[in-house]
């Protein structure tokens, strides 16, 4: 007999008692998550959110200094820029590096996979640190672009946009590349030999065929690079300055050097609001992602 | 006769179609030669530069020495920020690691109401930007004198673990047939019996790599602890990121590596026992 997914689904019939645990025990079992969520995660950020209407007093003026005030307006927008094209860029580079990881096979397989693992496993404050060591201005381009000529003096390239830019697309490359690989890797090829035998071209057979099948996963690995993008703090922090503020370093920024708790904390509603209308709106397209392991 | 022709009409079309991929392949290989590098470069651009000799960052390192690892070892910051943070991961595994596998055992096999709530609130913390958790704890935190706190800190990097123990461990209860622990109960075992003998060593692969998840979410994290850090209990992520800002040595680059080292030896060895038991499924 062969496991049931879930005992007790619709499925499954009604399933013996012996099969599931009842409500006493699996209450008691899952108190200390809840304990842990509410304590240190929806009371702490429910706290916040409340300091940004009513400390000192009941009042929606943090919000609307969001609105009022150019520079914050301009960071929100920034954000929203930076973001796009920073999945832009990943989904860009991204899906061919997930269609070779799906059609080849054997040692290159593995070889795409660990320079697609090995990434994804390695702290983000490590990979920042490394993108300052490349971007500084006796770093490793400047030395490069020196010593081909290419330019006569050091250029400016960290603490700029496009430094932010080339960093954070290189830090969440795995989050857009995963996801289309395990949906390519699921579509027969016989799906694109019957298109050829049928006189598809191969770019034809590319255009009709894999890449409509592809969408679920570049649906899922668009938002999710969004998402991380939209929210994204160390990154930006670090290889990023003064002129590429984004909503995560200005809420940082309000916490740490200015200490206005409130207004803080209605940057971070903003946020979260954002983050979480994403979530809702696209939940199906991010289910399919249940079962891919987060790295 | 036409039949023959068929088969060698299609074979050619074959082998065209063979040269054609192959030079596809080729084409195709350049880019993602590149685009391969430029995911891998920045990861690893720190381990030579670890055992160069400038005091400079710089590269091509010149010369080879260990002493940015000896200033590393042999710096009390360091080391006390290395012992906070590996004292801190250590709790964390532990405590996310049992109390992800007791609540993805009521998640998976339990009569629970609002299931899809909780299963949402728990995924909640995958989801919220690191850097509104972070806020938000330090404003909790500082008036309770967690902040610097090794228990703040267990509090918030289990919270933050505790999703990647219910997604491995829920993974491995989906797979386990549930007729195997109804034998035991009926051949008298009682429910923690059938637990620890039956059910614990059949997804222990899950809890294992919800526990190696748990240590890396926590020894890695850096957005929380760079805010519920203080000047006394100090993590290596925050201590790193001061001393990006302001002393930029070759120090950190020895630190990197360990870092990297670590997570690469720990997450190596969860992806090759992973791959071991889907090769053992298939066959």
């Amino acid at each position: 007999m062969r496991a049931k997914p879930l005992a007790g689904s619709p499925f499954g019939g009604r399933p013996t008692s012996a099969q599931e645990y009842g409500p006493g025990l699996s209450l008691l079992l899952v108190t200390p998550l809840v304990l842990l969520l509410v304590g240190g995660f929806l009371y702490p950020v429910g706290k916040l959110f409340w300091g940004s209407v009513f400390v000192p007093e009941a009042t929606f003026a943090n919000y609307a200094r969001i609105l009022q005030e150019p520079l914050f307006l301009l960071v929100l927008c920034r954000t929203f820029e930076i973001a796009f094209v920073v999945t832009a860029l990943a989904l860009l580079l991204g899906y061919p590096v997930a269609m070779a990881m799906a059609r080849v096979s054997g040692r290159t397989a593995m070889l795409i996979a660990a320079c697609v693992l090995i990434p994804l496993w390695t702290s983000v404050l490590v990979r920042s640190y490394a993108w300052i060591v490349l971007l500084q201005r006796n770093g490793v381009v400047n030395n490069a672009l020196i010593e081909t000529g290419l330019t006569g003096t050091p250029l400016r390239l960290l603490y700029t946009q496009g430094a932010v830019i080339a960093a954070m697309t290189q830090v969440l490359l795995p989050f857009m590349i995963l996801p289309i690989y395990s949906v390519v890797r699921n579509i027969p090829d016989d799906f694109v030999r019957a298109a050829r035998n049928l006189g598809a071209g191969s770019l034809q057979a590319f255009f009709r065929v894999t890449l409509p099948l592809s969408l679920p996963g570049v649906t899922a690995g668009v938002l999710i690079t969004f998402i991380l993008s939209l929210g994204f703090y160390i990154t930006p922090a670090l290889v990023g300055g003064p002129g590429t503020l984004m909503m995560s370093t200005l809420i940082g920024q309000q916490t740490t050097e200015l200490l206005d708790w409130p207004f803080a904390g209605a940057l971070a509603a903003v946020l979260l609001a954002a983050t979480l209308l994403l979530v809702i709106v696209f939940r199906r397209a991010l289910a399919l992602n249940k079962g891919f392991k987060l790295g | 006769m036409a039949n023959a022709d068929l088969v060698l009409a299609e074979r050619a079309v074959r082998e065209k179609g063979h040269i054609a991929r192959n030079t596809a392949a080729l084409l195709a290989a350049v880019p993602i030669g590149l685009i391969l590098f430029f995911l891998l470069l920045p990861t690893l651009i720190v381990i030579p530069m670890s055992v160069g000799t400038s005091p400079y960052i710089e590269f091509p390192p010149r010369g080879l020495t260990f002493k940015w690892y000896e200033a590393y070892f042999s710096d009390p910051d360091w080391m006390a920020a290395t012992w906070f943070s590996f004292r801190i991961a250590v709790a964390t595994t532990f405590t996310a690691t049992v109390i992800g596998t007791l609540a993805a055992v009521a998640l998976i096999r339990g009569r629970l109401p609002a299931k899809e709530y909780l299963q949402a609130l728990t995924l909640a913390p995958l989801i919220v930007p690191h850097i509104v958790i972070a806020v938000s704890l330090y404003l909790f935190f500082a008036p309770l004198g967690l902040v610097g706190n090794f228990y703040g800190f267990v509090i918030a990097h289990s919270m933050l673990a505790v999703p990647y123990v219910v997604i491995t461990v829920s993974a491995a209860l989906q797979r386990f047939d549930p007729n195997l622990e109804l034998a035991a109960l009926n051949c008298g075992a009682t429910r923690l019996q059938a637990f620890f003998h039956i059910v614990l060593p059949n997804i222990r692969p899950g809890v294992a790599a919800g526990a190696v998840f748990a240590f890396l979410a926590s020894f890695d994290e850096a957005t929380v602890a760079f805010f519920i850090s203080g000047i006394e209990g100090k993590t290596i992520t925050r201590k790193m990121f001061e001393d990006i800002d302001f002393n930029l040595t070759p120090v950190i680059a020895a630190v990197s590596t360990v870092l990297t080292l670590v997570s690469l030896v720990l997450m190596s060895r969860i992806e090759i026992a992973r791959r071991r038991s889907d090769h053992g499924r298939r066959e």
